[in-house]
């Protein structure tokens, strides 16, 4: 199991992202209201930026001409065709079960626990400090979907 | 047999021509450097129109690709270097054939004298920002459609320049392109061996269905199809492809795969009402055989990928004037190395769609 930290929490505040390569993977980090996942940044339509793209809800209707966002779920649109892809999922809405993009475990762990995951951030750069939480994606697994 | 002939050839670099990638003005200031004095006093007096001028709101601004837009902020399409980090280097593109997006979105098109201004401010500046520096480039000419006698010398102007290979419609005009009022632009551009391309788009005044304004983009950009249908049949029953056996008419971003069955309901219709069309020597699908090409672009994605492969054979022509294109930077991008994928072609069929027609249409040298 190769697990990586990729930022303070602080530092993915809700509704932003982070950019990370880890084992020479590209993937991006989406705090959404709180909750964090990561998929990779390749969009499994055309290979686009995935990440780069747009983060959103999904929009429901009751009728023709009203449009409301739903409460939850994180969307995140590709910046080539706006293909949509359920973060918690992996899975796109237009063909969920055939086309989905690889999705990562993401957890929230108090500095100090396990320093010895290797990450982008270093002793140096990134010095651990036990009272802070940190963003730890685990490339070992997939997430259930 | 000697050694040298026994070396087997090195793999081939796979390149692709793009048959579809628009370039735009960066800014309202930059098309009002572009323009002639006087055109530019009244640009600033009325600052011009609106940039975007979409009847829809569409789910992408500028209808772009969101990672298109210059780190400068510029609209995409307005940089150079960053077309060829995105797109010309990115995928060794060969040429890319551009097609100038006139700001702001044509609406001056209604006055001949500042529609004329716009097509010679952007065909210059086309030359000057984009042909000059990169040899990959070749340009479609902007012409005001609505004023045939200020296309026409538009397309006098600059037809002299090769690196202008084709001359540029949109598919939304006032009139039915086979219209009489459009034939000296067909002689022009026949007269200088150049194609005539009609691209998606324009503010003709009819909307892209045949049955009144959508609501939604969704159906305006599927109805597109049927605009290009028209146009084609237009031309078609018009007697200009009889007129000009040269001509040859290239549809930018209008689909393809509905093209066998037009044309097996045009040739139908025609053995029982030829006698209404008599200045129609031939059938009509003869006349899209020999005068009408195709870009890729957004082509149709049917749940099985044989089910496109099939139109090549519904219609044998397509094999010779299928022509891929990208769009960039449009939202419906094609990527070079995933469009057609898991569609199942021949090999030498894939070979013209992706560079072979489009090199012998354009005459592009090697």
């Amino acid at each position: 199991m190769t697990r990586h930290v990729v930022a303070r929490v602080g530092d993915v505040p809700p509704g932003s992202r982070v950019l990370v390569t880890l084992d020479g993977r590209e993937i991006g980090v989406f705090n959404v209201d709180g909750e964090f996942f990561a998929v990779r940044n390749r969009c499994p339509h055309q290979a686009g930026p995935l990440c780069e793209g747009i983060l959103t809800r999904p929009v429901s209707s009751t009728r023709p001409g009203e449009y409301a966002f739903t409460e939850e779920g994180g969307i995140l649109r590709c910046p080539w065709h706006q293909w949509e892809f359920d973060l918690a999922t992996g899975r796109s809405w237009c063909d969920p079960d055939r086309v989905r993009v690889r999705s990562y475990p993401v957890v929230v762990e108090r500095g100090g626990a396990d320093v010895r995951v290797p990450g982008p951030y270093t002793a140096e750069t990134f010095p651990v400090a036990v009272e802070d939480e940190y963003v730890v994606v685990d490339l070992g697994g997939r997430l259930p979907s | 047999m000697t050694a040298l002939e026994e070396r087997p050839a090195a793999p081939a670099r796979t390149t692709w021509i793009d048959c579809d990638v628009h370039i735009a003005m960066p800014s309202p200031a930059a098309l009002r450097e572009n323009l002639p004095e006087e055109w530019r006093e009244r640009h600033d007096r009325y600052g011009g129109n609106p940039f975007h001028a979409s009847l829809y709101p569409r789910m992408a601004l500028g209808a772009a690709r969101t990672d298109a837009w210059p780190p400068d902020g510029s609209a995409p399409g307005s940089s150079l270097p960053f077309l060829r980090e995105q797109l010309l280097d990115r995928w060794a593109i060969e040429y890319a054939v551009l097609g100038p997006i006139v700001r702001p979105d044509q609406a001056g098109m209604r006055n001949p004298g500042y529609a004329a201004a716009l097509a010679r401010a952007t065909n210059d500046w086309v030359v000057r920002e984009w042909l000059d520096p990169d040899p990959r480039l070749r340009s479609s000419i902007v012409v005001p459609v609505e004023d045939t006698e200020y296309a026409v010398a538009e397309i006098e102007r600059v037809a002299g320049d090769p690196r202008f290979v084709q001359v540029y419609l949109q598919i939304k005009t006032s009139a039915p392109l086979g219209n009489r009022r459009y034939w000296p632009i067909y002689e022009a551009a026949a007269a200088h061996d150049l194609p005539v391309s009609i691209h998606f788009g324009g503010v003709g005044g009819h909307p892209s269905t045949a049955a009144g304004w959508a609501s939604y983009y969704l159906e305006d950009h599927a109805g597109n199809a049927q605009t290009f249908q028209h146009q084609l049949v237009s031309l078609v029953c018009s007697g200009v492809l009889e007129r000009l056996p040269d001509l040859r008419i290239v549809l930018i971003e209008g689909g393809v795969a509905w093209a066998p069955a037009l044309v097996w309901r045009l040739d139908a219709a025609f053995e029982r009402m030829h006698d209404e069309v008599p200045h129609l020597t031939r059938r009509p699908s003869e006349y899209v055989a020999d005068h009408v090409w195709f870009t890729t672009q957004p082509v149709e994605e049917p749940p099985d990928p044989r089910s496109l492969a099939r139109v090549f054979d519904d219609l044998p022509c397509l094999r010779d004037r299928v022509m891929y294109s990208s769009d960039y930077p449009h939202w419906d991008f094609d990527a070079p190395d995933q469009v057609l994928r898991t569609v199942p072609l021949d090999a030498a069929l894939r070979a013209k769609i992706m560079t072979g027609n489009a090199r012998e249409l354009y005459r592009l040298p090697r």
